[in-house]
C-alpha cells in the first residue's frame, strides 16, 4: 500500500467516547496502520489529599476516584487500611461487601453493553440495557442510600445493614433481572448485524495480552484465565470461583466474556444471600495506621490495585492506585494498527475504558 | 400523554442534610470530618453554615456527630443555577442547661 499518511484525531470530545482520551490515528486510504495515545485530561490529583484528610474521611474521597467502579474502589481501600492495621472484619460485613460488590459489577456490565450498542449504532439496544440497569441501580438504592455512589464501606466494616427478610426479597427480585437479562445478550451474541460486526475485528492474541499487561475481560477475551478474585478475598475464598474465559480474542470473544460474567455475577449473589452469615456488621477502630499494604481487588474492568503507606499520624503518607485501564491501552494501541478507520470506536470501547479511574 | 408519576426512592436514601439547631453545642465535629468541607461553625457568633452544593451527601457528619444534630431525609436536593447558589446560614440557638452546684466537702 503506497497511500499517503494522514494523521486523523480522535478524542477527547467524541460521541462515542464515554470519558475523554486522545488517540492519533494514522491512517492510509482508511486502514489504520498506528494510533498514539495521548492522556491527561481529567487529572484531579485525588491522591495528594491523603495528606490533608484523616484516613477514616479518605474512603469517600477513593469512592469519588470513579463512577462507574465506585464501589470496588472503596472495598479495596478499607480492605488495605484494614490489612494494614491488623483488623479483623466481621464475616457478615465481607459477606455485604461481596454482595455489593457483585451488584456493582452487573451494573457496569450493563452499562457497558448500553454504550457498546451505541457506539454500534443500535441505540434501541443501549436503551434496553440501562433499562435493566435501573432495577439494579433500585436495589443499590434501598440498600445503600446511594445509586451510582454507594457510601457503605467504612474502615473495620460496612456502615448499615441489611435484614434478612430483605435479603430474601432481593433473591426473589433476581430471577426476573435474570430473564431480561438473557433476552439482552441473546441480542448481542445471536444478532446477525452484530456477529457480522464483531466477529474477526480487533483480535489480541493470547501471547500479544500477556506480554502487553491486558487485564480483565480484555485478557479473559483472549484466553488468559486471569481473575483477582481467584485469590480469595472478601468471601470468594468460601464460595469458591472460577474465570470465565473465551477463546475467540476479538471483540466477540471480549463481549461475550462480559455477558457470561453477568450470569456468573447473579449467582454469586444468589449464593452470597443464602450462605450469608449472622452478627455484627462492623469492628470499632483504634490506633493510626503504620506501615505498607498492597491491595488487590478486581473491578469489572480488571484488576485493581491500591497501594497505601502510614506513617503513625492520622494522615496516610502516600496513597497510589494502579488501575486496569491504565494497563490495557497498551493492548488497545496494538490492535489499533491494522484494523478498518470505521471499526475504530467499537474497538476502543471493547477494553472498557474508565478514563476519570485511570488518571485520578 | 405518556403518564407522568413522580419518582419514589427509598427509605434509606441520602437525599439531603436536616440540622437543627437548638441541639448544637458547637463542637466543630462535623466541620473536621466533611470530606468536602461544605460545613463550617463559628463557635463566638453561634453560626454553623453549609454550602448545600459543596455536599455530597456521604453522611459522615451524622455518624460523628454525638449530639443527634444532623440527619438524612430522602428528598433529593434541588438544583439551582450558579446566580442563585449560595451558603446556607443557620443560628444556633441550644442553650447549655444549667446544672446544680456540687457540694464540696471541707
Amino acid at each position: 500500500m503506497t497511500g499517503r499518511q494522514t494523521i486523523i484525531p480522535f478524542g477527547p470530545q467524541h460521541p462515542v467516547l464515554p470519558e475523554p482520551i486522545h488517540l492519533d490515528l494514522v491512517v492510509e486510504d482508511e486502514h489504520v496502520v498506528s494510533a498514539i495515545p495521548s492522556i491527561g485530561y481529567v487529572h484531579r490529583g485525588l491522591e495528594s489529599l491523603v495528606d490533608r484528610r484523616e484516613y477514616q474521611d479518605f474512603v469517600f474521597l477513593a469512592e469519588r476516584i470513579c463512577g462507574i467502579c465506585s464501589f470496588t474502589h472503596s472495598s479495596t481501600f478499607c480492605q488495605g487500611i484494614e490489612g494494614m492495621m491488623g483488623i479483623q472484619v466481621p464475616s457478615r460485613a465481607t459477606y455485604l461487601r461481596t454482595m455489593w460488590g457483585e451488584y456493582s459489577r452487573i451494573h457496569s456490565h450493563l452499562l457497558w453493553l448500553g454504550l457498546f450498542a451505541d457506539s454500534l449504532g443500535f441505540e434501541s439496544l443501549f436503551y434496553q440495557a440501562w433499562k435493566i440497569r435501573e432495577s439494579i441501580l433500585d436495589e443499590l438504592e434501598a440498600t445503600t442510600g446511594g445509586r451510582v455512589i454507594q457510601g457503605v464501606c467504612k474502615v473495620g466494616g460496612v456502615r448499615r445493614d441489611v435484614s434478612n427478610s430483605f435479603l430474601s426479597e432481593m433473591d426473589d427480585r433476581l430471577d426476573e433481572i435474570e430473564d431480561e437479562m438473557k433476552d439482552l445478550t441473546n441480542v448481542f451474541l445471536n444478532d446477525y448485524t452484530l456477529t457480522k460486526r464483531l466477529i474477526g475485528k480487533g483480535v489480541l492474541s493470547k501471547e500479544d495480552a500477556y506480554y502487553l499487561g491486558a487485564a480483565g475481560p480484555t485478557a479473559r477475551g483472549s484466553g488468559l484465565e486471569l481473575d483477582a478474585r481467584s485469590t480469595g478475598y472478601l468471601a470468594y475464598g468460601d464460595i469458591g470461583f472460577k474465570p470465565v474465559v473465551e477463546k475467540g480474542g476479538d471483540g466477540y470473544a471480549r463481549c461475550a466474556v462480559r455477558c457470561r460474567e453477568l450470569f456468573q455475577s447473579v449467582e454469586i449473589i444468589r449464593r452470597v444471600i443464602t450462605d450469608m452469615p449472622d452478627g455484627e456488621f462492623f469492628t470499632a477502630v483504634k490506633g493510626n495506621p503504620d506501615g505498607e499494604y498492597f491491595s488487590r481487588s478486581e473491578q469489572p474492568r480488571g484488576e485493581v490495585i491500591h497501594y497505601l503507606k502510614g506513617n503513625g499520624t492520622k494522615n496516610l503518607a502516600q496513597f497510589r492506585v494502579r488501575t486496569p485501564t491504565l494497563t490495557n491501552i497498551p493492548p488497545l494501541v496494538s490492535i489499533l494498527a491494522g484494523c478498518e478507520l470505521a471499526d475504530v470506536p467499537q474497538i476502543v470501547l471493547t477494553i472498557d475504558p474508565c478514563i476519570g479511574c485511570m488518571e485520578r | 400523554m405518556f403518564p407522568y408519576e413522580p419518582l419514589e426512592n427509598f427509605e434509606g436514601t441520602r437525599g439531603h442534610l436536616v440540622f437543627d439547631p437548638s441541639k448544637c453545642t458547637s463542637c466543630m465535629m462535623c466541620m473536621k470530618r466533611c470530606p468536602s468541607q461544605a460545613i463550617t461553625v463559628q463557635r463566638a457568633e453561634k453560626i454553623w453554615t453549609l454550602d448545600r452544593f459543596r455536599c455530597v451527601m456521604c453522611g459522615n457528619c451524622v455518624d460523628v456527630c454525638k449530639f443527634d444534630v444532623l440527619s438524612m431525609e430522602r428528598e433529593y436536593a434541588k438544583s439551582a443555577t450558579p446566580a442563585e447558589r449560595s451558603v446556607e446560614i443557620y443560628e444556633i440557638t441550644y442553650v447549655k442547661p444549667e446544672r446544680p452546684k456540687k457540694e464540696t466537702a471541707e
